[in-house]
C-alpha cells in the first residue's frame, strides 16, 4: 500500500517537474509547479516528516508560488507570455540535463547501502519509542521544536553521553534576523519609484 | 505496508533537481528561471528528509530541510524584487535583453 502511494506521488512529482520545463506559457508553468510542490509535500508525509510536509504546503505552495504568480502578473503582457527559446538552446539544455541525470542515477544506484546495516540497526534510539503516537502519525513537532531551541532530547535522553548534542538555536536566530533583513530589503527594492524629471517634462510638453 | 527504501526517493530527487537546472538554463522568462530554482531546492530537500528517515541523520535532516524552505522563500522574495526592477528598467522580462554589460 505504501509502495502504491509512493508511486503515485513520485510519478506526479516527476511529470509535473518535466511539465514545468516543457511548458512555454509561464502561467501554466506556475500551475505545474504547484502540482510538483504538493506532491513533494506528500512524499514528505510518507517519510514520517509531518511538520516539514505541512511547512512545505504552507510556505512553498501557499507563499512562494503565490509570490511567483504575482511576479507573472506584474511582468507579463500579451505578446510576452510565451517567450520561446531558440531550438538549439533547448536541445543543448536537454542533452546536458540528461547527462547530469545519468550521472546522478549511476551514482545513486552504485552505492551499496547494505554496508551500513549494522550502524542503522543500532540507530533506533530510545526516544523513538517514547511517544504517544507511531512515527507515521507524526511525532516530529516536539523533537524539531526542541532541536531548534537547542535541546536534543531525541539524541540525549536516556543515554549516558558525556556532552550534549548540538542544537539548532544559533541557525534559528540567524534565520530570524535574515528574514527581517529580507523583508526590509525586498520591500525597499520593489518600492514605487519616483518618476524621473525627463518624463515629467515630456508629459507637460505633450499636454 | 512495506517500506519503499532509500533509492527511489533519491531517484525522484535527482529528476526534480535535473528538471530545475534545465529550467534555469533554458528559460528566457525571468520568472521561469525562479521556478527552476524552487525545483532544485525541493530536490535537495527530498534528499535530506529521505536520509533523515532511512539513513543516520535523524532529526538533523528535517531541521536542515526546514532551514532550506525558509531560505528559499526569502530568496524568492528578493529575486522577485530584482525581476520587478528589471522589468521596470527594460519593459520586458526576457532575460536575453539584459546584455548591456556585453563586451
Amino acid at each position: 500500500m505504501q509502495t502504491l502511494i509512493f508511486a503515485i506521488y513520485a510519478l506526479v512529482a516527476c511529470s509535473a517537474a518535466i511539465a514545468v520545463v516543457v511548458s512555454q506559457n509561464v502561467v501554466r508553468m506556475a500551475f505545474w509547479l504547484i502540482i510538483a510542490l504538493g506532491s513533494v509535500a506528500g512524499l514528505f508525509f510518507l517519510l514520517n516528516a509531518d511538520f516539514v510536509g505541512a511547512t512545505q504546503l504552507l510556505i512553498y505552495v501557499g507563499g512562494t508560488v503565490v509570490l511567483l504568480i504575482f511576479g507573472v502578473m506584474l511582468t507579463a503582457s500579451g505578446p510576452m507570455l510565451t517567450i520561446k527559446s531558440a531550438p538549439g538552446e533547448v536541445v543543448l539544455g536537454g542533452l546536458a540535463g540528461l547527462a547530469v541525470l545519468g550521472m546522478l542515477v549511476y551514482a545513486t544506484l552504485g552505492v551499496d547501502w547494505s554496508a551500513n546495516r549494522a550502524k542503522l540497526a543500532s540507530k533506533q534510539s530510545v526516544a523513538e519509542t517514547q511517544s504517544f503516537r507511531s512515527p507515521e502519525e507524526g511525532q516530529s513537532v516536539r523533537k524539531l521544536g526542541s532541536a531548534l531551541l537547542g535541546v536534543r532530547f531525541d539524541k540525549d535522553l536516556n543515554t549516558d553521553r558525556k556532552s550534549l548534542s548540538t542544537g539548532y538555536l544559533l541557525p534559528f536566530e540567524i534565520i530570524s534576523v535574515h528574514l527581517l533583513v529580507v523583508l526590509v530589503g525586498a520591500s525597499y527594492l520593489a518600492r514605487t519609484k519616483r518618476r524621473r524629471a525627463g518624463m515629467v517634462a515630456a508629459e507637460t510638453a505633450a499636454g | 505496508m512495506n517500506d519503499v527504501g532509500l533509492t527511489p526517493y533519491l531517484l525522484v530527487a535527482a529528476v526534480l533537481f535535473v528538471c530545475g537546472i534545465v529550467c534555469m538554463a533554458t528559460k528566457r522568462n525571468g520568472i521561469g528561471v525562479l521556478m527552476g530554482i524552487e525545483l532544485v531546492l525541493n530536490g535537495a530537500n527530498i534528499n535530506f528528509v529521505a536520509f533523515a528517515r532511512y539513513g543516520l541523520l535523524g532529526m538533523d535532516g528535517q531541521a536542515i530541510s526546514m532551514f532550506v524552505i525558509v531560505l528559499a522563500a526569502a530568496e524568492a522574495a528578493v529575486a522577485l524584487a530584482i525581476a520587478l526592477n528589471f522589468y521596470n528598467n527594460h519593459l520586458t522580462i526576457d532575460v536575453d535583453e539584459g546584455n548591456q554589460l556585453k563586451g
